[in-house]
Parts: structure tokens; C-alpha cells; sequence
């Protein structure tokens, strides 16, 4: 196996590129803004009805993550609407690309959501305000400056006269919108950083929420898809005759070079045949290959002399050489897959040279793009239906499903086919979180200071996979996430070297939820506490001592603290351990309170999570993220692995590959410490310290460091 | 095959050995019970059969007989008001949402066999899969929806 297998890298990548032309972060009104609700169009963020409904458009992709209530909020509180009035709607990618995406990037990752879009949402919200105020200052006779918005309501002080939004929103419609217009300071916000309820909570209770994969149309066809198990192996042949016959099959279609279908009436026919059609795959030269020798590769990398740099300062050979004491561990984590519970799904419709499809997507731009691609048509002939996503975290940023439905309804025109995947599927053509290892090694002096530190990486690389052209010399930053020199904590360490060994295989690497710093913060958290061990030092302190130029990092971890009153006794048989860590623009630490029975068994009683995303738009969607991004995040350090043998995944399903449930929850409890003066991520950011804290208070507990993860299997026992 | 779901008896023509899941969805167009491995490992699929919550992606559809099914979508006339569905909104506990039908479907039926559940009962009872991460608040839900059991009646079966 070469270090460096490139293989069947698809189309996906040229999706975002493609789409549309420049960003115009209009607040002016774009022609044919039209979407789905009629009513008064107050620039191109607010729709209001005559009875007040007032309908706030959304770019970005709801999956789980509360952006769609999130962003209403932002647009609403700069509008002064009544927020019993407020509703959401997707603004259709084709519409956006036709004015220009003056509703800016669709793409929904990275914790970007809400970041990404501050500014022009709420100005957005401001330009209507403004419209509606100049509207009913003009019916009045009176100067705009005298009258004041809240609640869905203009009033004119001196006067008392009062207008409804409904009232008067037509007329305001008609104004220029205009250019320049100032946003609230945050003592003037009324909506943002309150805990709303969120706006897609009912249907959700009910059933009633469509999913991609619920979309009913009429003549609609479903089929059941299989691609070559070995990652980059071929379709060689297959005998469509022997189910021809079957219940309601339609017919069997070649997708492309490793991928075929079976459509049928329903998707349970379709899946049924397809498990009964005999196919013959060219498994190609990665069939050999195996997690031993995936693991043999990436050690090859934690001594290699050739590195790509993240940071540097100071001399720490120099340091580490002149050490009084020299502390060394080597930590490992596994692939992990995403497993959406709503499989991948996409229903197309090919018809007279135009293409439409039905999708869950994290990127509606993207979508429309690569269906056109796959269409091989322009993107104006592209119509996209955005619903929800039954989860993403970061799986439905790519777009091989999108494509592959286009691709199967050309060769079914007229009719609308639902391509869904099966779990099996889902789980083994999965766009992994990377595999890798990390080498990690420090000096203290006499007094047990740190004089040094080195963390060399090794593994594969995401942007080598997914988007080459984003690799500088070599390099790929997003593998440092966590340890750039504005994300690290413990910059106060006078020598540092935190480098990356690329080590890439045939397995498809992509975006998961929290991406790198999920490994990079369980290595560093779970290592500074080695250190201070092997230092004599209480870990708390001897992480404050690293921290003296990271304040914000500092106050995080010093708020976690208090809450969790660390230091004091706790119930015998329970220890806690603690970390820290800054990513996507936002600071985060956290305590594990567990224990370990004389058996081995794990209970994790408590976790307490401080972050300061710099504001917080709705404090209880927080809290709700922070709690779920603890199951997803300690799910993969306690349970998940993905592994391969023959050069294909070896799970298939939950059974195989279980994950985190709620008989497993701690109690999780939210501090939000916010400090101002930055917006920062709110849904990846914690994730990456669930782990440490769990692995840190299980050696308090046990006297055991973890260092392969997942745990699954490892003795916990007293020895 | 005549299957009665939520009330009403639907004349269906699915191989008897489909799954229930896909003849609900499919055959039947209720899409509110979901699919999310088709192993009976998720609980997605969740519906009542005669009461007793069941994995309907593991059961054939032609076993049910004349037993009365109830999805997400009978579960109360207006779809928000029973109790499990009062105390999920309070304690706003989706987040994608694709999993909470079967959550749903599954605590309301543990709060029908146990109007008061321990700690243990509800670990026990409550194996669905939500990848979101929901527990805490499903946890905290069912413990509000027992407490509304307790002191209010409640339309319709559990």
C-alpha cells in the first residue's frame, strides 16, 4: 500500500464552485424574489402578511442544529416583530442563483450557521424595519424620526397613532429599501439571546415534518442502490434477467462505473431485488487492504523526518534534549462514520431537459450544482426542494447522492425516482472522520515546568481527499484545528512543535461533526494531564500555569471549575477529570465526574460544559447542543469505530457499530459564559471535550490511561 | 391484506411478508414512523401494536392481523396533544427530529404500562437511537409527561 492512494474522488467537489456568480449581500430587493409565501416583501429577508404572519427567509440548512429559528431570531429582532407572528421558509437555491445569491452561502457547516451569517441577516431585518417605519410615517404626515417599531407595531409618540405591521407593510413595500442601515447594539437586542421555542418543534412532534425521504409524488418510482464494497473497485457485470420478473420492479440501472440500482415501485421491492441481482465487482488493488496495515502506515508517520508544519516557536529539540524529565505517549482513534438516522436520500425528476430534485442538504447551492452536473445541464434548468435533514454532521455537505439520483432519473425521464439508501449502504460508503495517530512529547524542568513540547500527527488528511486545491505545499490546516496558534491554549509553553505527518489510504475522509479537533483535543487534553502527573502537579493548576497568555481560554476553564466545584470531596468511588479546548471560534472546557465498578464497568454521572461563544443567540438551543454534541462526541471515544478488512468497512449496521444511548447519558449541565465582542460557533466546539474529560477522570478513577481509542473492549478492571 | 391503522381499516396489496414499516410508508403514505436500519436496532420505526410498541421494521406486515396499530400519526387527535407530546414541546427535546416519532411512541407507551417510571425503567424501556443526542431532555420529558399523566386524564390510549 503506498502512502498516498487517490481514488475515486467524485464530482462533489466541483459542486460549490460552481454554483452561482458573485455574492451581492443585497438588502435591496432582487427581481423575482418570489418564494413560497405571498404577502408583503419588506427587502429580501421578510415576507409580512396582512394579519401580521411574518415569514423570515432562510439560506442556511436546518438539520438538528436550531439555525432555522436562530437566524429568524437575528432577522426578527432587527425588525421589531412580534415573535408569535414569526415563521420560516427555505429560500429555494435556483432563486438564489438567480438573483445573484443575494441571500448569500447556503453551505450549513463548520459552525457556521449563525457566524457566517450575522451581519447581513440582521441588517436584513434592520432594512425592513426601516420601511415599515418611513411607510407609516408617510400615511401620518409625520417625520419618520418620530416614530418607533416594537412588537410588530409603529407608534407615533406624540400623536399615540399606532399601525399594525399587517396594516401597513403593502405600502412599505413599495419604498426603496434602503442602502445603509445600522443594526441594534446588543442592549438593544430583544430577541437575540432569548430562549425562544423553536420554530420547527411542532411538526416534529406530530410526524408531520417531511423529510426527503418522506416526499410523495405522483408516478413516483423508488430505488435501491449498491456500490463496490472495495472503496475505488469497479461494476464489472451484472444479470438483471434473473429479477426482471420481480414484484413491482421497474428496471436496472447502471449509475456509473462502481454503482448500480434497481428501481422498482416501492423501495422495499427495489431493495429486495436488488439483494436477489447477481453483480460482479472488479474490487480493484485496494482489496487487500486491512486496518493492521493502515495502522503499520500511520506509525511510519510519527517519526518521519518530513512533517507539515502547523506551529512553531521557540526550539523544542533544543528543550527536549536539555530536559530534566521526558514525558512520551503515543494516542490513536479510529474512522468514524456519521450514520445520519435518515440515510442518505434524494428524489429527481428528469424531465424535457430540466431536472428537479427532493433533498436534505447542507449545502442548496451545492445540491443545484451538482445535479446540474450530473444532469449535464445548465444550472438554470436545476429546481431544488430543500427539506430538513434527519442529521448531518457534515455528511450531507458532499453530494454523491444528489448526483447519483440525477444520474438515475435521466435513464427513467418523466417519472420522479427516490433514491434511498439502506443503513448498510449509509454506514460503508461513508466519507469517514479521518484515522489518525499523534505522537506527543514533553520536557519539564527540576520543577516540573514545561520547557517543551511536540505533537506530531500522524493520518490521513481531509482536504487531500475532498478538496486537493485547498492543500497548501502540502499542507493541510484543517488538520491543526484546535492548535493553531489563535485556537491553542497553552501558548505560554516556550518551546512548541505541532506538526502532521500526511498519511493518506483508499478510504473516503470527509467532515465530521467537531472534524479534527475531536481527535487533536482528546490527544493534548488527555496528554497535558499525563504531563502533570508525571510533573506532581494537580491538573487543574498546572493547566492554569500553561495558560497565562489565553485568557479567554483561561475563564472558560475557570468557570467550569467552580461549577463543578473542583477540589472538593465527591461520593467515594467517583473522580473527576477536566479539559479544555477552542474551536470554531468559540472556547469551551468541561468535567467528568465518573466511576469504574471493581468489574470494569463505566458510569459517567455528570459532565459540566462551559463555552463562551462570544454572544448567544438562543441560550436553551445552546444547552441542547452542547448535551447532544457530548453523545456524538463520547459515542466515538466509547462505542463507534469504523475499520476495514479486504478494503471494505467491516460494520454494516448499529449492531456492529453501536453507539451512545440514553441508558448511557450523564447528567450533562450548561454554563454559558459569554464574553462579547465575537460571534463563534455554537454546535462542534464542545464536542471535542467530552472525551479528555471522560478518559482524565477515568485514570483519576483507575490509574489507567486510554490511549486507543474507541474504548470498546478495554479492560477497565482494578488490577 | 387489511391492516387498521389509527382508526381506519386500509386495504393494502404488499406481499404479506413486507415489513410493516414499508407497507405504512409506502403502501399506505403515513411517513411520520421512519426508517433508520431496518434491524429492529434504532427504534425509529416505532409504532403501537394493539399497545404494545413495536419496531415495525422487523415485523411482517401480514402477522398483524386484525390488531389495531397506531403511528405518530394517531397518537392524538390533533398531533400535540398527549402527554408525551405536551411534555416534548415544553422541554423542546428534537433536534433533527427524524428519530423522535419512535421516542415518542416509545415512552408514551412506557408511561402506559408504568404511569410512574424510575430512572432504571425509562433506561431500561428507552433504547431508541437519536443521533442528535437528545437523552437528557427525553429524560426529562417522560418524567413531565408522567407527572401530566398523573394529574390530568388523557384522551385516547397511551
Amino acid at each position: 500500500m503506498s502512502q498516498t492512494i487517490q481514488l475515486g474522488r467524485r464530482s462533489f467537489l466541483t459542486a460549490a464552485a460552481a454554483a452561482g456568480g458573485g455574492l451581492s449581500l443585497g438588502w435591496s430587493l432582487p427581481k423575482a424574489a418570489a418564494q413560497g409565501s405571498t404577502g408583503a416583501e419588506l427587502g429580501i429577508w421578510a415576507v409580512i402578511q396582512p394579519d401580521d404572519t411574518t415569514i423570515i427567509r432562510i439560506a442556511r440548512s436546518e438539520m438538528g442544529q436550531g439555525t432555522f429559528t436562530g437566524l429568524a431570531q437575528l432577522v426578527a429582532d432587527e425588525l421589531d416583530a412580534d415573535w408569535r407572528f414569526v415563521r420560516a421558509e427555505y429560500v429555494a437555491p435556483e432563486v438564489n442563483l438567480a438573483n445573484k445569491r443575494a441571500w448569500g452561502d447556503m453551505s450549513t457547516g463548520g459552525s457556521r450557521g449563525i457566524r457566517a451569517s450575522v451581519d447581513y441577516v440582521r441588517k436584513g431585518g434592520a432594512v425592513g424595519r426601516a420601511m415599515l417605519i418611513e411607510a407609516a410615517a408617510a400615511k401620518w404626515g409625520v417625520p419618520a424620526g418620530e416614530c418607533s417599531a416594537a412588537m410588530s407595531v409603529v407608534t407615533h409618540a406624540p400623536s399615540g397613532k399606532r399601525l399594525r405591521y399587517g396594516e401597513i407593510a403593502a405600502d412599505a413595500a413599495k419604498l426603496t429599501p434602503p442602502a445603509d442601515v445600522k443594526v441594534k447594539t446588543p442592549a438593544q437586542w430583544t430577541l437575540i439571546g432569548r430562549g425562544v421555542k423553536r420554530l420547527d418543534t411542532p411538526d416534529k412532534l406530530s410526524g408531520k415534518t417531511v423529510f426527503a425521504i418522506d416526499v410523495q409524488l405522483p408516478n413516483m418510482l423508488s430505488a435501491a442502490i449498491a456500490q463496490c464494497p472495495v472503496f475505488g473497485g469497479k461494476l464489472k457485470s451484472f444479470d438483471a434477467s434473473k429479477i426482471s420478473a420481480m414484484k413491482g420492479v421497474h428496471q436496472v440501472v447502471k449509475v456509473d462505473d462502481s454503482t448500480i440500482a434497481v428501481v422498482a415501485d416501492k423501495w422495499f421491492q427495489a431493495k429486495t431485488a436488488l439483494a436477489a441481482l447477481p453483480i460482479v465487482w472488479d474490487e480493484g488493488p485496494n482489496n487487500t487492504v486491512d486496518s493492521k496495515q493502515i495502522d503499520t502506515l500511520l506509525k511510519t508517520g510519527l517519526d518521519a523526518k518530513e512533517a507539515a508544519l502547523g506551529q512553531s516557536h521557540g526550539d523544542v529539540e533544543a528543550a527536549l534534549g536539555s530536559a530534566a524529565k521526558k514525558v512520551e505517549a503515543v494516542y490513536g482513534t479510529q474512522y468514524q462514520s456519521h450514520a445520519t438516522l435518515e440515510p442518505m436520500n434524494c428524489t429527481a425528476k428528469w424531465d424535457d431537459g430540466k431536472i428537479e430534485i427532493w433533498v436534505g442538504s447542507q449545502n442548496g447551492d451545492a445540491s443545484l450544482a451538482a445535479a446540474a452536473e450530473a444532469a449535464g445541464v445548465k444550472l438554470d434548468a436545476v429546481k431544488v426542494h430543500k427539506h430538513h435533514l434527519g442529521g448531518g454532521f457534515g455528511r450531507r455537505g458532499n453530494q454523491d447522492y444528489v448526483r447519483q439520483a440525477v444520474l438515475i432519473a435521466k435513464q427513467v425521464p418523466g417519472r420522479p425516482v427516490k433514491l434511498i439508501w439502506s443503513r448498510e449502504e449509509d454506514m460503508q460508503h461513508d466519507f469517514y472522520r479521518p484515522i489518525t495517530q499523534c505522537k506527543l512529547t514533553a520536557g519539564l524542568d527540576a520543577q516540573g515546568n514545561v520547557t517543551g513540547l511536540h505533537a506530531r500527527l500522524s493520518g490521513q488528511s481531509i482536504l487531500a481527499y475532498l478538496a486537493p486545491q485547498r492543500m497548501e505545499n502540502g499542507v493541510d490546516k484543517l488538520a491543526f484545528q484546535g492548535w493553531t496558534p489563535e485556537e491553542f491554549g497553552y501558548m505560554a509553553i516556550p518551546n512548541l512543535l505541532i506538526d502532521h505527518a500526511v498519511r493518506n489510504t483508499h478510504v473516503p475522509v470527509g467532515f465530521w461533526r467537531g472534524v479534527n479537533t475531536n481527535q487533536n483535543a482528546l490527544y493534548m487534553e488527555c496528554f497535558i494531564d499525563e504531563v502533570a502527573h508525571a510533573a506532581e502537579k494537580e491538573p487543574l493548576e498546572f493547566r492554569r500555569s500553561l495558560m497565562t497568555k489565553n485568557p479567554k481560554h483561561l475563564a472558560v476553564l475557570n468557570a467550569v471549575a467552580e461549577r463543578a466545584d473542583w477540589g472538593m470531596p465527591l461520593p467515594k468511588g467517583v473522580y473527576r477529570g477536566i479539559s479544555q479546548n477552542s474551536g470554531f471560534g468559540s472556547y469551551t472546557a468541561a468535567v467528568a465526574e465518573v466511576s469504574v465498578s471493581p468489574k470494569g464497568e463505566l458510569k459517567i454521572h455528570r459532565i459540566v460544559c462551559a463555552s463562551d461563544p462570544g454572544y448567544v443567540v438562543n441560550p436553551d438551543q445552546v444547552a441542547g447542543q452542547i448535551e447532544g454534541s457530548f453523545v456524538y462526541g463520547l459515542s466515538s471515544v466509547l462505542f463507534s469505530k469504523i475499520t476495514i478488512d479486504k478494503g471494505r468497512v467491516e460494520q454494516s449496521n448499529f449492531d456492529s457499530n453501536p453507539v451512545m444511548r440514553l441508558a448511557d447519558m450523564p447528567k450533562v449541565e450548561t454554563i454559558l459564559v459569554p464574553s462579547g465582542g465575537f460571534w463563534g460557533g455554537v454546535g462542534e466546539p464542545t464536542i471535542a471535550v467530552s472525551g479528555p474529560a471522560v478518559l482524565n477522570a477515568i485514570f483519576a478513577a483507575t490509574g489507567k490511561r486510554i490511549r486507543s481509542l474507541p474504548l470498546t473492549q478495554k479492560d477497565l478492571r482494578s488490577a | 391484506m387489511k391492516l387498521n391503522i389509527n382508526g381506519k381499516v386500509h386495504d393494502v396489496d404488499a406481499d404479506p411478508d413486507t415489513p410493516l414499516l414499508w407497507v405504512i410508508r409506502e403502501w399506505v403514505g403515513l411517513t411520520g414512523t421512519k426508517y433508520g436500519c431496518g434491524i429492529a436496532e434504532c427504534g425509529a420505526c416505532s409504532v403501537h401494536i394493539d399497545g404494545v410498541v413495536t419496531r415495525s421494521c422487523s415485523v411482517a406486515a401480514g402477522g398483524v392481523g386484525e390488531a389495531k396499530i397506531t403511528t405518530i400519526e394517531g397518537l392524538s387527535p390533533d398531533g400535540l396533544s398527549h402527554p408525551v407530546q405536551v411534555a416534548w414541546l415544553h422541554h423542546e427535546v428534537p433536534q433533527c427530529g427524524y428519530c423522535q416519532s419512535g421516542q415518542i411512541m416509545a415512552a408514551a407507551a412506557l408511561l402506559h404500562d408504568k404511569p410512574n417510571p424510575t430512572e432504571s425503567d425509562v433506561a431500561v424501556a428507552i433504547t431508541n437511537i437519536c443521533r442528535c443526542g437528545t437523552y437528557q431532555r427525553i429524560k426529562q420529558a417522560i418524567d413531565t409527561a408522567a407527572a401530566l399523566t398523573v394529574t390530568a386524564p388523557v384522551n385516547g390510549k397511551a
